[in-house]
């Protein structure tokens, strides 16, 4: 179990980038977190990665609290990061140099396999599509078997095309071994077609601003009716989350708290 | 050079670029040939100008003069008594000056506290043009081989130290963050990221730094030199040689241009994973 508790954020330049965002992640849940751009959605999957360190509260996974980068939670970034230096294949090995030589080939081959790019191993990341890239990242950080894989706007640099297919091939290496994902996103339909939950945050300074549950079935229709109503659902809530009018919502941010707003 | 030894770059790969087509490789070779037009060119024209009796060639010798000159040094041993010399002397103060370059530079790239600390004065001592440390080395060092060696250190010193600095301080911190989602260690960090990603910046400024000891090790045979080719290039100004004058030049542009294509092909296979512009030829 992923817990935020209050986490918050101002960094050393005095923007307040979080605000006491409080979160419990159930294993293997897919949460989708959604909102506008500069509204902290990157400072808080930094903070659960342990890149950065919040500023109040406390990230606990599995009751350890997560101040470093931590063994069982990886990380996709919006560009692929691969090491130029290193082949396809060595660089989906990175992670794995504590183990021995041949099992990390078998588990490279695999995971090459995976990703249907074993014709690949050998090339180097510049001879990649962006899409190509992507699916190696993906590789890289799913061969250690994390526990939790965050994801920050990981097919918002793709084409239409190709980031359908690296959605649908996502819920599919997840299938595997059901880890818990966490999607940082801003596109409604990506929420909406993989999350069990999309948390809608607003900005200045970055909170939770509503959690709405997806009940829809695998895999999902992006056509059907009952799609669409969720979707406008999460849109409406992007829409009331810009409107200053509008006081938060959700309880859980202000949990045993004053009405501080 | 003394950092390349342990760089996790030696892939056992395939070349998967296929044989080149005849057309290609007739390119291959042509554009080199075309560089050499213009010089072979020249000469040739220089050759025949002094042949028909146009010029006597006395201050401008014709090719063939500058040639059996080369030939003549060749045969009493005396040229490769001059080209062991400086060889030599750019051999140790560019071993000495990388050295020096690469550990501060790394260092003062790696901690900001030491580059806080070192960083002003070394750019201090960058300001102050090499060769007017000619006259302290020699109170210092002697007039012999130390002096030269230092000053031809110096030379080399200053691209080796900002090239690698530079490059350290230019690691794109996303690839770092890669490390450290990884949780490497800092030795494997130094190992896997950053001696990797400096690279390419370091071989340019190993290559920038031998330009310099070549350019160096003349200024240091003008100090009085008993032999090495600069000590030809004064003794042919001195009794009115210009045939030794010019093939000393010769010689010396052949040394360079050797040894730093000697860097390139050593450093070609760690470098292969690069996409720059310039390896694919440049613009046609
Ligand atoms: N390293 C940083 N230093 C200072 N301010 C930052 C830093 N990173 C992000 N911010 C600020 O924090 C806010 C939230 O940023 P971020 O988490 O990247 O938003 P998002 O990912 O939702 O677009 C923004 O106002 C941004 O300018
Ligand atoms: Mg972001």
């Amino acid at each position: 179990m992923l817990a935020l508790e209050k986490v918050g954020k101002t960094y050393p330049n005095g923007v307040h980038a979080l605000e006491r965002f409080s979160a419990e992640i159930k294993p293997g849940e897919i949460v989708a977190i959604i909102g506008g751009s500069g509204c902290g959605k990157s400072t808080l999957l930094r903070a659960i990665a342990g890149l950065d360190r919040a500023s109040t509260g406390t990230v606990t996974l599995d009751n350890a609290v997560i101040t470093a980068p931590h063994a069982k939670i990886g990380i996709i970034f919006q560009e692929p990061r691969l090491l130029p230096w290193l082949s396809v294949a060595d660089n989906i090995g990175f992670g794995l140099s504590d183990l021995p030589a041949d099992v990390r080939r078998e588990k490279v081959a695999q995971a090459l396999a995976r990703v249907g790019l074993a014709d690949k191993a050998k090339a180097w990341p510049r001879e990649l599509s962006g899409g190509q890239a992507q699916r190696v990242a993906i590789a890289r950080a799913l061969v250690p078997q994390p526990e939790v894989l965050l994801l920050d706007e990981p097919f918002s640099a793709l084409d239409a095309f190709t980031r359908r297919d690296l959605q649908d091939h996502l819920l599919d290496l997840w299938n595997d071994t059901r880890p818990t994902l966490i999607l940082v996103t801003h596109d409604v339909d990506e929420a909406v077609v993989l999350a069990d939950r999309v948390l809608v945050m607003r900005p200045r300074p970055g909170r939770l601003f509503e959690a709405i549950r997806i009940n829809l079935t695998r895999p999902r229709d992006r056509s059907s009716p009952l799609f669409e109503n969720f979707k406008r659902h999460v849109l409406t809530s992007l829409d009331r989350s810009l409107d200053r009018n509008v006081p938060d919502a959700d309880p859980k941010t202000v949990a045993g708290e004053a009405m501080w707003w | 050079m003394t950092m390349s030894a342990e760089l996790p770059v030696t892939l056992e790969r395939a070349d998967t670029t296929a044989a080149p087509p005849p057309s290609a490789r007739l390119l291959r070779y042509a554009r080199p040939a075309l560089g050499l037009l213009l010089p072979v060119g020249l000469a040739l024209f220089w050759e025949l100008w002094v042949a028909l009796g146009y010029s006597n060639g006395r201050l401008v010798p014709p090719p063939t003069k500058i040639f059996a000159t080369v030939m003549e040094l060749a045969k009493s041993g005396e040229l490769s008594r001059h080209i062991a010399a400086t060889v030599t002397r750019v051999a140790a103060g560019f071993g000495l000056g990388v050295a020096a370059g690469t550990i501060l530079g790394a260092v003062s790239g790696y901690w900001g506290v030491v580059r806080q600390l070192l960083d002003p004065t070394v750019q201090a001592l960058r300001a102050i043009p090499s060769i007017a440390w000619v006259p302290l080395f020699i109170l210092w060092l002697g007039i012999f081989e130390t002096s030269k060696v230092a000053l031809i250190a110096v030379g080399v010193f200053f691209p080796v130290y900002l090239g690698v600095m530079g490059a350290i301080l230019s690691v794109d911190r996303k690839i770092v963050e890669v490390g450290r989602i990884f949780r490497l260690s800092g030795p494997a960090m130094i190992r896997r990221i950053l001696l990797p990603a400096v690279l390419p910046a370091y071989v340019v400024a190993l290559r920038v730094g031998l330009g310099l000891g070549w350019m160096f090790v003349v200024a240091a045979e003008f100090m009085g030199a008993s032999e090495g080719l600069g000590y030809l290039l004064i003794d042919g100004q001195q009794l009115g040689k210009p045939a030794q004058i010019v093939a000393a030049i010769v010689i010396f542009a052949i040394l360079g241009k050797t040894t730093d294509w000697l860097i390139e092909l050593a450093t070609a296979p760690l470098l292969r994973w690069q996409d720059a512009f310039g390896r694919q030829g440049g613009a046609a």
